[in-house]
């Protein structure tokens, strides 16, 4: 039970101020994944049945390399953006919804480092 | 988190069946929630039986005749019956709309009577909209302008005025955002498509000069942009308005004015 004045309760905390980016960069990122994952796709495919130190070395040329660490990017950014939209409409215990944005935001980080990384160290030769 | 346990009072037990008045011929069963605050019982469904032959032929004129002439303590909300007024929005056969504008040929067998979803309720088919309005008043739903008044009222062109059309006719009965999931999740911060609508129609007033200060008070994950374009809101309105497009037209200003 709370004394508060229905409109008090409705203004809250008042506006965040922000919440543009958040929307554009989910369609941006949407947008420029039809075109990288057709092209992923189209180029797996193109490769089926090829050895070990082709695949290499198509991963490994600059413009090649350049389109995975952007179909890369893109994903994790858009994974990471969708599920905190789908936290935020559903966890509604503040430190259960901190906790899994915290958790959702890392990993995107992480993965995304990791295959960034792996894109990188085949374009420039090591291991 | 979600809630996957319903709380009591969301088990809806069967209630009393009313039968028909004798002679009566051509009838039609209406399903009616039922849930007296004065009590400690469950809501029940009642089953009414209504004598088509002597009844109006809307939703509306079947519950005013049950009130009248079958059971005195069924409770709703009602005033114009002529969908302007937004009183009797409730859920007819699962989806919102105005029992005054339904008919009742449009609705099924055994019609089933429920209040807008997911609204405190305070008595039968009457919601507690005590919060929606607050979001109204929230939006400040009232010309704003720092020119002085004219000596007669402000101009407005008539290609102006056509901007408004689709969107003065709102009536706020709040069947669209009771329709939406995201309201339902989110009510206490997300403002839901009617109020939106309502907050577009300032926005896009020719004579208001406070678009940028609305949509300043609208830029926020929650109170905008928790709309995900799920469409219920076009769907349900009994006026034929298109809500999700007013908040597209919102997202698409915000826009507009940073690029």
């Amino acid at each position: 039970m709370s004394m508060r004045t229905p409109l008090g309760s409705a203004r809250g905390l008042g506006s965040a101020k922000t919440g543009l980016d958040h929307w554009w960069a989910q369609r941006l990122t949407a947008l420029a994944l039809v075109p990288l994952a057709v092209w992923f796709v189209v180029a797996l495919v193109g490769h089926i049945g090829a050895d070990h130190a082709s695949v290499r070395a198509w991963i490994g040329a600059p413009v090649n390399a350049g389109l995975f660490i952007l179909l890369i990017v893109a994903t994790f950014h858009h994974a990471q953006l969708g599920l905190q939209v789908v936290i935020e409409d559903y966890v509604h215990s503040e430190a259960l919804k901190l906790a899994a944005l915290i958790l959702v935001k890392g990993l995107a980080i992480v993965l995304g480092l990791a295959g960034v990384l792996a894109v990188l160290s085949i374009a420039f030769g090591g291991a | 988190m979600a809630e996957f346990t319903l709380p009591k009072n969301s088990k809806i037990v069967d209630g009393k069946t009313w039968p028909a008045p004798n002679g009566a011929t051509n009838t039609k069963t209406f399903k009616v929630y039922r849930w007296d605050p004065d009590d400690d019982d469950n809501p029940r469904v009642d089953s009414y039986v209504v004598d088509l032959d002597s009844c109006g032929p809307m939703v509306l004129d079947a519950l005013i005749k049950i009130k009248n002439e079958i059971d005195s303590t069924l409770t709703f909300r009602r005033s114009c019956r002529e969908g302007v007024c937004g009183s009797c929005a409730m859920n007819i056969d699962g989806t919102n709309t105005l029992a005054c504008t339904k008919f009742i040929s449009e609705v099924k067998a055994e019609a089933r009577v429920y209040p807008l979803p997911h609204q405190p309720v305070i008595k039968d088919l009457v919601p507690d909209q005590t919060h929606f309005f607050a979001q109204y008043r929230q939006i400040e739903p009232w010309l704003k302008a720092d020119s002085p008044a004219p000596e007669r009222e402000r101009l407005q062109s008539v290609e102006d005025r056509e901007k408004l059309d689709g969107l003065y006719e709102c009536i706020l009965c709040a069947c669209c955002s009771t329709s939406c999931p995201s309201y339902w999740w989110n009510s206490d911060r997300y403002l839901g498509p009617a109020i939106l609508l309502q907050a577009y129609r300032w926005i896009s007033d020719s004579r208001d000069e406070a678009a940028g200060e609305r949509l300043d008070e609208l830029e926020d994950p929650f109170r905008l942009y928790r709309c995900h374009t799920i469409m219920n809101c076009t769907r349900t309105c009994p006026k034929g308005l298109n809500p999700a497009k007013a908040i597209a037209a919102i997202k698409q200003q915000m826009l507009a004015r940073r690029v």
